[in-house]
């Protein structure tokens, strides 16, 4: 039994150091910003005049119902769009204050930059090790030594060098669906991008990779900037800091996620949060 | 307010509502009896009454708030649905203390009729009760509607109900100094008044309650002008 006050050795903020309860007060850097977006699968306009800033070391998410463009906006972000002919943006997607949609910009650097990863897992049909090593081999010239840190470096960041040191010369096909994403996940950031956009990267996962996938992104944030498009709203106010409400192409409402799943401005994301929609 | 897509949460928050509701409407009526037994000398099974409804209260108290923790764990409510669900589960705490004080108060009548005091005092008693209960339906009633001027209304009614308290304990600390004999049973009817005061409290803390469920603003440490003002923005 304690003899001393029983609350001795809690600290006790002073009056004055205990900040007002505002969720909205972070003030972010923004890595992003989209001005007057507009977007085009040939005559059909998919995005109209969408206005927002992602913010650096946050994880800004991206909800609405399906076809709402919200999956069209994250693949503007690295120009995903250009593969296929007939699809245009216009507008202004500003990365680091350079507008990225510009012609001239290299598609290959926004790419190493602007990492992707799908909805369901994609990996290479190689070794789990050169799954890693491929991508960083399009961008740097490596020693042996140094591909083997990287490679390394990616997993370990992606929380599952443990899972895999000891099989690395297995195929990535072999992996669990969990796993496997989570290997996309390190390909992508093996390349030290500045920005990671996942697109519903657990729609596909039991629940327990779905829980490993979560507390990766809000590790990673640490040091990329996230954008995410989730079918799961519960997803959403889990893991992220900011939250869009889109539909039919436009962004109804954009804050602080705490504000977005408690009190939200808009009648309409109310509605879809709670349910209500259709 | 539309209808969730989800029609058995819907059924499942109109429970909670409606459940509220019942359990206000049984608190109303323990007060009534609280307010009878300081009027009248007659006990015509009072006491049973108060028990019965007391247990009532209780039983109601524990089933909402896991009817509540239920919809927190099945449905996972945001926004204007989670707001309600927080706030139930407070306002049936607020309920249960008030029907605790309105208990007290009938029991307390009942114990000291029989002194000279207390008898012409309760008539102010009675008054005060009366004003409290009032306000607890207003407080009820705009959270049946969900309607924040009438809850901002409600919590204006408090001033009231103090003043009521300040009023009584002046005129009790009067007959107190004047003749000591008098203050064993105008403690007692310091107990009372001050469980009226409590009632007036709790009616308060629903109706503030009712704003932040309307209006997602926390408003229980806010003037009431900061109040008014909260609810004339929507």
């Amino acid at each position: 039994m304690p003899t001393s006050m029983p609350f001795a050795d809690v600290h006790l903020p002073a009056e004055s150091d205990v900040p007002p309860h505002d969720a909205a007060s972070r003030s972010a850097v923004p890595k992003i910003t989209i001005r007057n977006l507009d977007f085009f699968y040939g005559g059909f306009q998919a995005l109209t005049h969408v206005g927002l800033d992602i913010a650096e070391h946050e994880v800004t998410a991206f909800i609405g119902p399906s076809g709402c463009g919200k999956s069209t906006l994250l693949r503007t972000l690295n120009r995903m769009y250009s593969l296929y002919p007939g699809q245009r943006a216009t507008g202004e997607v500003r990365l680091n204050g350079v507008n990225v949609l510009d012609a001239a910009t290299d598609l290959n650097l926004l790419r190493a930059k602007v990492g992707m990863v799908f909805q369901k897992p994609t990996p290479f049909p190689m070794t789990i090790y050169e799954n890693i090593a491929f991508g960083v081999r399009l961008y740097e010239r490596l020693s042996t030594r140094g591909m083997d840190e990287r490679v390394e470096w990616a997993l370990a960041k992606a929380a599952m060098w443990n899972e895999v040191k000891d099989k690395l010369q297995q195929s990535g096909m072999a992996l669990s669906g969990g796993q496997q994403q989570r290997l996309c996940i390190a390909r992508a950031i093996a390349v030290r991008p500045e920005v990671l956009l996942l697109d519903e990267p657990t729609s596909a996962l039991d629940p327990i990779s779905t829980a490993h996938i979560e507390e990766l992104i809000s590790e990673l944030k640490v040091d990329y900037t996230i954008a995410m498009v989730t079918h799961n709203m519960q997803q959403a106010a889990r893991v992220s800091d900011r939250t869009a409400y889109m539909y039919l192409g436009e962004l109804v409402e954009f804050g602080p996620t705490d504000r977005i799943f408690l009190n939200p401005a808009r009648k309409e994301t109310e509605d879809y949060i709670t349910g209500r929609f259709g | 307010m539309n209808d969730h897509t989800n029609k058995q949460f819907d059924a499942e928050m109109e429970a909670i509502r409606s459940g509220v509701l019942a359990m206000g409407g049984i608190v109303e009526r323990q007060l009534r009896r609280a307010i009878g037994a300081l009027q009248t000398d007659d006990d015509d099974g009072r006491f049973a009454a108060v028990t019965a409804d007391e247990a009532a209260i209780n039983r109601l108290q524990v089933s909402i708030d896991q009817q509540c923790a239920e919809i927190i764990a099945r449905r996972q409510p945001a926004a204007v649905d989670l707001r309600m669900v927080l706030t139930v589960s407070k306002i049936v705490n607020d309920l249960e203390r008030a029907g605790d004080e309105g208990k007290k108060i009938a029991y307390k009548a009942v114990e000291t009729r029989s002194e000279p005091l207390t008898r012409v005092r309760h008539y102010d008693a009675a008054r005060a009760l009366d004003d409290a209960a009032s306000m607890l339906r207003n407080a009820l009633d705009a959270f049946a509607r969900l309607d924040a001027p009438a809850a901002a209304d409600t919590v204006a009614r408090d001033a009231e109900i103090d003043a009521a308290f300040a009023s009584i304990l002046r005129q009790l600390v009067s007959y107190m100094m004047e003749d000591p004999r008098t203050i064993t049973p105008a403690l007692e009817i310091v107990f009372v008044a001050k469980s009226i005061e409590r009632i007036g409290d709790h009616a308060k803390n629903i109706a503030e309650a009712v704003v932040q469920v309307v209006m997602g603003t926390d408003v229980r440490h806010a003037s009431l002008d900061e109040i008014r003002a909260e609810v004339a923005r929507r």
